[in-house]
């Protein structure tokens, strides 16, 4: 049994969609259950997702030059990698524009802090819980967030030196 | 004027010379490597190479030690003021060199976070372009560094991306994500 069939077996009410191409599994979420389904990935026995692999998160504005339309704006990405079994699950949430909120993974998985603040900084999506929620990349001047989609491409915002 | 010309004649002049002489043959640097220029600024200073031929070779990482400042690699808005902190730290006279294009003009980062050439925030002596440039043109960029030295000149002005004055020609013209887009335009 995959992750991914065992994950649809434990959560059928939490799981939006699913998607497996040879071996890549991902499963995308409603945002209450991600705390539950992290910590049901990392503590089962057959799962053990130990490693945290990376959590970004995807701006679907103006998605495919705006041809296509998503519900959410926004969609956090989560890659999960288990040492012991050697496997790998995908998870995805969407998070809507109107409430740029998640539940932090900090708890279970300590290398996501500076992830988590990363997709602040990038993305402006803010994690419940978070016990350091600040910029990591930029500075604490810069104002926006430089990877969402609507932020202008010309706009500059240097420290020192000329403006623009 | 120069920090070295003097209105007095023969000797001074022949004083200048030689203080410019042993100045340009004992360049104390202060390597601000940030990015991957570094590598091949180490290739530079190793034994193939070697800039100890021209006497640059004892890299000072205090900069209150050193004469010339290699900015080496990309420069973020958020770096920025700590490069001006440390060109500040430094004793006079001294001198700036642009190692690699992304701190001759931005290079092929037009974005958010780049500084667009430090030369808008320090005076620059010499830009030695390129991704990065060969051990041999920095060589080339050092010998005219020499060149300067033993004539007492240094940079004093800041580059203005308005008027476009204090930059060489040559680096005038570069990425632009304006561009950029219109190519893209273009193509669709």
């Amino acid at each position: 049994m995959s992750p991914l069939e065992k994950v649809q077996e434990q959560f059928t009410a939490a799981i939006i969609e699913t998607h497996s191409f040879r071996g890549d599994e991902t499963a995308v979420i409603r945002p209450e259950s991600l705390l539950a389904v992290a910590k049901f990935l990392k503590e089962t026995p057959e799962l053990d997702f130990n490693f945290l692999m990376d959590v970004t998160a995807v701006d679907y504005l103006f998605f495919a030059g705006g041809r296509i339309q998503k519900e959410f704006r926004f969609e956090m990405v989560y890659h999960f990698f288990s040492l012991k079994h050697n496997h790998r699950i995908r998870i995805k949430v969407p998070v809507d524009e109107k409430n740029l909120e998640v539940d932090t993974l900090n708890s279970l998985w300590v290398s996501a802090d500076w992830y988590e603040r990363e997709v602040w900084d990038m993305f402006g999506i803010k994690f419940k819980g978070h016990p350091n929620l600040k910029r990591i990349l930029m500075y604490e001047e810069f104002v926006g967030h430089a990877l969402r989609k609507d932020y202008p491409v010309n706009k500059r915002q240097p420290l020192i030196g000329p403006q623009n | 004027m120069s920090f070295l010309s003097s209105p007095t004649g023969f000797i001074t002049t022949s004083f200048n010379d030689a203080l410019g002489w042993a100045r340009k043959f004992s360049i104390f640097q202060y390597p601000f490597v940030t990015a991957c220029c570094g590598m091949e600024y180490m290739a530079t200073n190793c034994s193939h190479y070697d800039q100890d031929r021209f006497g640059a070779g004892f890299p000072r990482f205090s900069p209150r030690q050193s004469d010339v400042l290699f900015v080496v690699g990309t420069i973020s808005h958020k770096m920025a003021p700590i490069l001006k902190t440390v060109h500040d730290q430094m004793c006079e006279p001294k001198w700036v060199v642009a190692f690699g294009v992304c701190t001759c003009t931005g290079g092929f980062y037009d974005n958010y976070s780049t500084v667009m050439g430090i030369d808008t925030i320090i005076p620059v002596d010499i830009y030695i372009p390129g991704c990065p440039p060969r051990p041999e043109n920095v060589l080339d960029g050092l010998i005219k560094l020499q060149e300067k030295i033993q004539k007492g000149e240094q940079s004093r002005i800041l580059y203005d991306p308005r008027t476009r004055i204090g930059r060489p020609a040559e680096l005038q013209s570069g990425y632009s994500i304006e561009g950029h887009i219109k190519h893209i335009e273009s193509v669709s």
